[in-house]
């Protein structure tokens, strides 16, 4: 079996007198869709933020195309981040003073892409995902499940190997959550991104490959189906 | 399922005969259980005993004879009434769990794998349904949902019990 595309061992990190990881792993193929899934304070987002790159473990490693991620310096998991990687999360992806189409061309914009190009081709993926009446409005004009639309956009549109989305339904109803979770498994299955979710429900978790359980910041079962 | 009133729904639009009622029930409501044509005849004939179906014509064109039915004025009172009416709440398949947590944990056993397969399970269930619903027509996505929400409050309820395992099985010794 070919290595796989992100890796994590006994990843330990604390805040404070609070274990959020004691010993947590995991392996994400490309491709992958993987569920963490756990009640609240079992150390998902926590792991999530590690995977990414945004935390850093106390101990343990995270490999990223076989190399550590996590001995990485600020600026360079922030690069990483920003050409490896696409994030929606629950609340506050989007910055609120640029439009829906200055959002999703900003990873492009950040990446060195000229104005006309990044918009051009934000305004596809706004399209693609049903969202290219709300290109000029901003986040605040927008509704939450349109706000998310566009949030995977901005997610999708530079072409990442690794989706990480934490509780990206949590604050929509069920039937904007379905939408959002197709559009998101679809159009990073399209692309053939790995992705990597974060969430408590159940019902969204199905809509990945694979569900990685949770309880104390330890990895209990990992569930394959 | 309820057959009799259903049979008189697929009635009221115009008069039909059981064969034609069997293959419409299956079509639209039978995925899980076909209806059995026996059933089909004789809920028919307990119909227009009771007066709420009467025979329109018999035919006999080279197979067997196929007897065609229509609503009567009563036939569709008793469809409106059940159309308008509630239905009872019925027994889930967590009863079933229940009883095994609780015969586990008395007898000692490990109540978490029960558990732990039983989500896998659902799990598996709801992932397939999440596939017979892409691009499916919205009869069929709203059929799928009616057992995914379903499967996901036994879920719920799976990982309330999880949580509370220690002290449902010192509850019980």
């Amino acid at each position: 079996m070919s290595e796989p595309l992100l890796h994590a061992t006994g990843l330990h990190l604390a805040f404070g007198q609070t274990r959020a990881l004691d010993g947590a792993g995991i392996e994400v193929r490309a491709g992958e869709m993987v569920a963490l899934v756990g009640s609240s304070g079992s150390g998902k987002s926590t792991l999530l933020h590690c995977l990414a790159g945004i935390l850093r473990p106390d101990s343990g490693e995270v490999v990223y195309r076989g190399a550590r991620l996590d001995t990485l310096s600020e600026e360079a998991r922030s690069r990483l981040r920003r050409d490896e990687f696409g994030f929606v999360f629950q609340f506050g992806s989007l910055v609120p003073e640029l439009t829906a189409v200055e959002n999703v061309a900003l990873p492009l914009r950040l990446a060195g892409a000229r104005r006309r190009g990044a918009e051009a081709k934000a305004r596809e993926w706004l399209e693609r995902l049903g969202v290219l009446d709300v290109a000029a409005k901003r986040p605040g004009e927008m509704s939450g499940g349109q706000g998310q639309r566009v949030a995977v956009a901005r997610a999708l549109v530079a072409g990442p190997r690794v989706v990480f989305a934490d509780e990206p339904t949590g604050a929509l109803d069920s039937f904007n959550g379905e939408l959002v979770m197709e559009e998101l498994m679809g159009a990073a299955r399209a692309q053939g991104a790995s992705v990597v979710l974060v969430t408590h429900e159940t019902r969204i978790a199905a809509y990945a490959d694979r569900e990685i359980v949770l309880r104390d910041g330890r990895v209990t079962s990992p569930v394959v189906s | 399922m309820t057959i009799a009133e259903t049979l008189l729904g697929l009635l009221e639009p115009a008069p039909r005969h059981g064969y034609d009622l069997r293959r419409e029930y299956d079509a639209q409501f039978g995925e899980r259980r076909p209806v059995k044509p026996a059933q089909v005849y004789a809920t028919l004939g307990r119909l227009a005993r009771d007066g709420d179906i009467h025979v329109v014509s018999v035919e006999q064109v080279g197979g067997p004879e196929r007897t065609t039915y229509a609503l009567t004025p009563d036939g569709v009172t008793r469809l409106e009434r059940w159309l308008t009416e509630p239905e009872a709440h019925t027994p889930y398949l967590q009863s079933v769990i229940f009883t095994k947590v609780i015969l586990a944990l008395r007898s000692g056993r490990p109540a978490e794998r029960l558990l732990d397969a039983q989500r896998t399970a659902h799990v598996a269930a709801m992932r397939e349904l999440l596939r017979r619903k892409s691009g499916a027509d919205l009869t069929t996505v709203l059929s799928c949902d009616f057992t995914i929400f379903h499967l996901e409050a036994d879920l719920r309820w799976l990982e309330h019990t999880a949580a509370r395992l220690d002290k449902l099985a010192k509850e019980l010794s």
